[in-house]
């Protein structure tokens, strides 16, 4: 009976020392809106650890289509996105994020300088984690065939080829190409891997009907013919259940996703020992990789009462705190922007993709019209339906009549 | 009914028709005929984790007064109808011209966002609504003609399908017709073809559309058959027996003359219903295939460009689509109507 006692008494003390180590105290409500990843979900967590005052969050793979609405309204729904450089364009397109320099002064002390994302001099969002494509392979199977990791995406085809040739699996490439974002994203990577430049100079002008957009199809579309024929509804999610599956043996995957890749149940040993990453590819003997870096960071509503918005940025602080990657858990989930991170086995394929200058997504305000209609027209050549020359200029139509109703051009 | 006690009786719904239907179809007409106003750009330098960079950004300060002074965006009038998202005027000038014949006019037609989702929206509609008619009927008339005992237990089992949130029934298809899921992987091996899938040609997406098109609208048509056939008066019925009519010719010369209202009303709301197509789209993830009106009008809202006004052109458009659609039938219905006066 003591003992039991002695046990209850002794694990309930733990439980109060742990549960006000992380005190954290707010004022006003918090309201976060975000993605799903392994990453943000820690960052979620950390949030709702918040206590005082009403604190939730939504994270959601749908959190682009939804964050600028909800934080539209008067007062915002959202107190707090969180973003990466590609979704926090459309919230500074419609003006709806506050700067956060007082708030950084105030509360902001363990934050390093290159966590703030600056635009014009004014802080407004504070970044967290670096994200990155890069390949995620089977070391097992290649080591079996004799085959090197691939470097390029040509030595990712003739892989295919030897792998799909030896039986041992019928389609050995993933990919994201689910039509839409996921697509286009890997157009974008592509195309900056041959050397592409999506706008003309500075101005909205459209610049993908070129010669590294045509090789960019191109090479996709060879790619795809590894991939399990129904690629073109497969997202980020489907494509690793596959590698999990053991059906996929190289991809292309989000640095994000690949360290907590096969940590689901049901996973073969084959899978979970063979599993090994490297970093992203480079295609057409260019130097830059073809892939994009990018951050991802908290931001803080502009139609929310200053008090909210004190609130929130403690409440995102105390999420985002140094001692989170204490936790070997968390630590690999991502490349932490964190103070005293060190990389983890699994950050090597994003460390790889920093340190070969990977260019960072464009933050443009009208990069988001680029990516939609990209992601809307290169389905047609992805089946077979049009060359890549048709589908480029069809690229430059879409993209120049909604970049007109927006006011671009 | 007098007129004043008709005011009364019709004053609820019309005011609810005014405030929920009517004001904002009028402002969707506004916002079609609006575009954002023109940015006034910038160039600034933005720090982040990878360096500092100059980059073009929206001056948000002096585009600011000109949203507050005129927040619809500026009018131009019929643009964004035409162009190339919607009707896009100038292309289909183009490819008429150049265009051998009216196969390859239709087919470098559907190219288009617009277009495509025309006709698929169409040949959707023109498909399930009639097969479903065909089909609804047919069960209504087996389920009557069983024992009374079992009709209880055979009606809520042809039921399941409508009660099935749309989304997610063809969800569950969506992974069922996966080339690893079971009826994938059924006609895999019923055709002897290992590398066939399902998702991945357009016309078996099309076929699998339509196909759980009619599977989910199916219940619809055939409880509103099974309660019309029990109004059916038996002594025709009889009478033709005795004229010695066989079963067919009863269901074509009375059961279906007798059923002829229900019918145009069935065939009415499917018009509609499958004309605004949508949730299998999404659930199949078929939208490289397939798109449908109100999917693009879906896409142009979400994500993270907002298309606010391309969404209301394509909202008006698909107004004008139900219009016309069901112009037909309705045109019918008011002929009846003074027939009968």
């Amino acid at each position: 009976m003591n003992l039991i006692k002695y046990t209850f008494l002794i694990t309930s003390f733990l439980f109060f020392l742990i549960k006000n180590s992380f005190a954290c105290e707010v004022k006003a409500r918090v309201s976060v809106v975000g993605n799903e990843f392994p990453a943000i979900q820690t960052v979620g967590a950390g949030v709702k650890k918040c206590k005082g005052a009403e604190v939730k969050t939504n994270l959601t793979a749908d959190h682009q289509k939804i964050n600028v609405a909800g934080m539209s309204s008067e007062p915002a729904e959202y107190t707090s996105a969180i973003v990466a450089n590609t979704s926090i364009v459309a919230l500074l397109n419609n003006d709806l994020i506050r700067p956060l320099d007082d708030l950084v002064k105030k509360h902001g002390s363990k934050l390093k300088k290159n966590q703030l994302i600056t635009i014009n001099g004014k802080v407004m969002a504070v970044a967290f984690m670096a994200n990155a494509q890069h390949l995620v392979y089977r070391k097992d199977i290649l080591e079996k065939l004799n085959i090197s990791v691939p470097k390029t995406y040509e030595e990712m085809l003739s892989a295919a080829k030897k792998i799909r040739t030896s039986g041992l699996a019928k389609n050995p490439v993933g990919g994201a190409y689910k039509a839409g974002w996921n697509l286009a994203q890997e157009f974008n990577n592509m195309f900056i891997g041959y050397g592409g430049k999506h706008f003309k100079g500075n101005t909205p002008e459209p610049n993908v009907n070129t010669d590294a957009g045509k090789k960019a199809l191109n090479m996709m579309k060879s790619l795809s013919e590894y991939m399990n024929p129904d690629f073109l509804t497969h997202d980020s999610n489907a494509t690793n259940a596959e590698f999990r599956a053991g059906n996929v043996i190289l991809m292309n995957m989000w640095g994000s996703r690949a360290a907590t890749l096969t940590d689901a149940d049901g996973v073969s040993d084959a899978v979970k020992k063979g599993m090994d990453i490297a970093g992203p590819m480079t295609v057409g003997g260019g130097n830059v990789p073809a892939s994009t870096l990018f951050w991802d960071g908290w931001t803080v509503a502009k139609k929310i009462s200053d008090a909210e918005a004190e609130a929130t940025f403690i409440a995102m602080m105390n999420a985002i705190d140094p001692s989170i990657i204490k936790d070997d858990k968390v630590k690999k989930q991502a490349v932490w922007l964190l103070d005293g991170y060190t990389p983890t086995d699994s950050a090597r394929g994003v460390f790889a993709a920093a340190k070969m200058n990977t260019t960072p997504y464009p933050m443009l305000p009208y990069a988001g019209l680029m990516h939609s209609a990209i992601g809307a027209e290169i389905a047609d050549f992805m089946q077979g339906k049009e060359n890549a020359n048709k589908t480029l200029s069809d690229i430059e139509d879409a993209y120049s009549a909604a970049a007109k109703e927006k006011g671009f051009l | 009914m007098k007129h004043r006690t008709f005011f009364w009786f019709i004053l609820p719904t019309f005011l609810a028709m005014l405030i929920f239907i009517f004001l904002p179809i009028i402002s969707v007409i506004l916002q079609s005929v609006h575009t954002s106003h023109e940015n006034v750009l910038i160039t600034v330098e933005n720090c982040d984790p990878f360096g500092c960079k100059k980059v073009t950004s929206i001056d948000q300060n002096a585009t600011k007064n000109l949203n507050q002074s005129k927040p619809l965006g500026k009018f131009v009038g019929l643009d964004i109808y035409f162009d190339r998202g919607h009707l896009a005027i100038e292309k289909f000038k183009l490819l008429w011209n150049n265009s051998e014949n009216i196969f390859s006019f239709i087919e470098s037609l559907s190219n288009l966002p617009f277009y495509k989702a025309v006709f698929f929206t169409l040949t959707f509609t023109f498909t399930v609504t009639p097969i479903m008619l065909l089909l609804g009927l047919l069960i209504a008339l087996g389920v009557n003609s069983i024992s009374k005992k079992l009709r209880g237990i055979v009606i809520f089992f042809s039921l399941l399908p409508m009660i099935v949130t749309p989304l997610i029934g063809s969800i569950i298809l969506f992974w069922m017709i996966d080339s690893r899921g079971i009826i994938g992987n059924l006609i895999q091996w019923l055709l002897n073809d290992p590398n066939l899938s399902l998702k991945a040609s357009t016309s078996l997406t099309w076929i699998m559309l339509i196909v759980y098109g009619v599977w989910h609208a199916i219940p619809f048509s055939f409880i509103v058959f099974y309660a019309g056939l029990q109004t059916v008066p038996r002594d025709q019925l009889e009478s033709a027996k005795i004229d010695g009519a066989n079963k067919f010719e009863e269901i074509i010369y009375i059961i279906i003359p007798h059923l002829m209202p229900l019918i145009t009303f069935v065939t009415l709301m499917q018009l509609m219903d499958n004309f605004r197509v949508f949730e299998p789209i999404v659930g199949f993830s078929a939208e490289a295939h397939a798109t449908s009106l109100s999917w693009i009008i879906f896409n142009d809202l979400g994500g993270e460009t907002r298309q606010l006004s391309a969404a209301a052109t394509s909202s008006i458009l698909t107004i004008i689509g139900v219009i016309i659609l069901l112009s037909p039938v309705l045109l019918r219905t008011w002929k009846d109507f003074k027939l009968k006066k």
